[in-house]
């Protein structure tokens, strides 16, 4: 009995290193599974109130720039409008009363990564505004990422640049899908797998979200088509394509959530058990 | 004096971590280089300090890192990891006598304070890059990162200690 308690204290401090780089380890390993970072994140009330501090302050900075994407954005929706909306009756100029299903909540983006190989935002806005998980996040000019961790007042979101995010995506000219995913090099540059040979590509070619994933509504601008090769005998393209979203600067965004997400899931969840 | 000691620790550690994730988590130079400062806190606790008592201030130190970046637990394992090596780097760069309570990092002769730094954040780094990126088949990527962010490290601590060091007549 006694050699087992010399034995602990002799060996406290590597017990003690070992139970706590266990620990981490544990956590890191959390991390690295999709969806599932949730036990050490930045969405809680300190670190979330420091990085809200820190953005009231340097908001200031980029005020020129932000301005000039919302007025795209303004302009682009006017467009919009003013092409499609004909038939909707004369007054309703609020695009989420035309489709109801789809409901979308503003927040500002109080940090954001985008040098590593796991990249995250913290966003302004929380459970409290009804942010929930799973949620998709857009900016004014595309996809930015998906809420992966919330709390009263703010939410974490796993950008876009992320290896392990992945977003379906489609041709804007044609319904050909596969997954958008990033190799951890640049962060302007995502890759599309998965599109079958058959698909028509070319260069500049507009990417945009599919609807199917009950994330994104489908048609969220993503990027142009930068370049495309196709191995030989292989059956799917590998394309680099550019993202329209600077992730270097995102401020102002959107989280959308889809009111049918629950009741689809829940269908297709009931289908695949059957099959089983 | 003990409790003076305490509180010194106290402000280093929290001016460290603000420094860390309010400007240098944020300089992203060429791309992606950031220095790490943060591990300064683990290299200049007090030499005589409970030993115990550094690898649990640097796990809480690593954790509160890990939170405000998001990235799991990569930053404590690093930190707890050099935390633990630190008696036998102490041993390398300066001798046994670092134990007899003279020494101080900031007045011992300037190659042993960058033998003793550069092999901490080395150490450091590799463990942190390691368990970020989290695949063997991406180890040139590991060395890359480990060396470019190691540099400005070193530099950024070494000009740390200078800036802060009292200086003795």
């Amino acid at each position: 009995m006694q050699q087992i308690i010399f034995f602990f204290i002799r060996n406290k401090n590597f017990l003690l290193f070992a139970l706590l780089f266990f620990i981490s380890f544990v956590l890191t390993l959390d991390s690295h599974s999709y969806h599932k970072s949730k036990v050490v994140t930045s969405a809680n009330f300190f670190s979330g109130g420091i990085y809200h501090i820190k953005s009231s302050i340097t908001n200031y900075f980029d005020l020129k720039e932000q301005n000039e994407l919302l007025t795209q954005e303004n302009n682009r929706l006017r467009t919009l409008i003013e092409n499609g909306g004909r038939m909707t009756p004369a007054g309703i100029i609020d695009s989420t009363l035309l489709d109801s299903n789809y409901t979308f909540v503003t927040a500002t983006v109080i940090n954001n990564t985008y040098s590593k190989t796991k990249n995250h935002l913290t966003l302004d806005k929380g459970s409290n505004d009804s942010l929930k998980v799973d949620m998709g996040v857009i900016s004014p000019l595309g996809v930015v990422g998906i809420v992966n961790s919330v709390s009263g007042n703010y939410a974490s979101v796993q950008s876009v640049l992320n290896t392990n995010s992945q977003v379906v995506a489609k041709f804007k000219k044609s319904d050909h899908f596969g997954y958008l995913v990033w190799d951890g090099l640049q962060p302007n540059i995502v890759q599309l797998t998965e599109i079958p040979r058959l698909a028509p590509v070319a260069l500049g070619d507009t990417i945009v979200t599919h609807g199917r994933s009950t994330i994104f509504p489908a048609g969220v601008l993503i990027g142009k088509v930068l370049n495309f090769d196709r191995p030989d005998g292989n059956d799917y393209y590998k394309i680099n394509v550019e993202l329209f979203t600077d992730m270097t600067s995102v401020k102002h965004v959107y989280a959308v959530s889809q009111k049918d997400a629950p009741e689809i899931k829940q269908l297709e969840k009931a289908v695949q058990d059957a099959e089983q | 004096m003990q409790s003076n000691e305490t509180l010194v620790n106290i402000v280093r550690f929290v001016s460290l971590v603000l420094a860390q994730v309010l400007v240098l988590n944020h300089i992203n130079f060429m791309g992606y280089i950031n220095p790490y400062l943060y591990p300064l806190f683990i290299l200049v606790f007090p030499l005589t300090g409970n030993k115990s008592l550094l690898i649990f201030i640097s796990f809480i130190l690593g954790l509160t890192i890990d939170m405000f970046g998001d990235s799991g637990g990569i930053h404590a394992a690093a930190s707890v990891f050099i935390a633990w090596i630190r008696p036998v780097a102490l041993k390398y760069s300066f001798g046994v006598s670092y134990q007899l309570n003279t020494l101080k990092i900031s007045t011992a002769p300037m190659s042993k304070q960058v033998v003793y730094i550069v092999g901490m954040v080395l150490v450091h780094h590799l463990v942190l890059f390691s368990m970020e990126i989290f695949n063997a088949s991406h180890i040139l990527l590991i060395l890359k990162s480990a060396l470019a962010s190691g540099i400005f490290s070193v530099i950024l601590m070494i000009c740390t200690i200078l800036l802060f060091s009292r200086r003795s007549a």
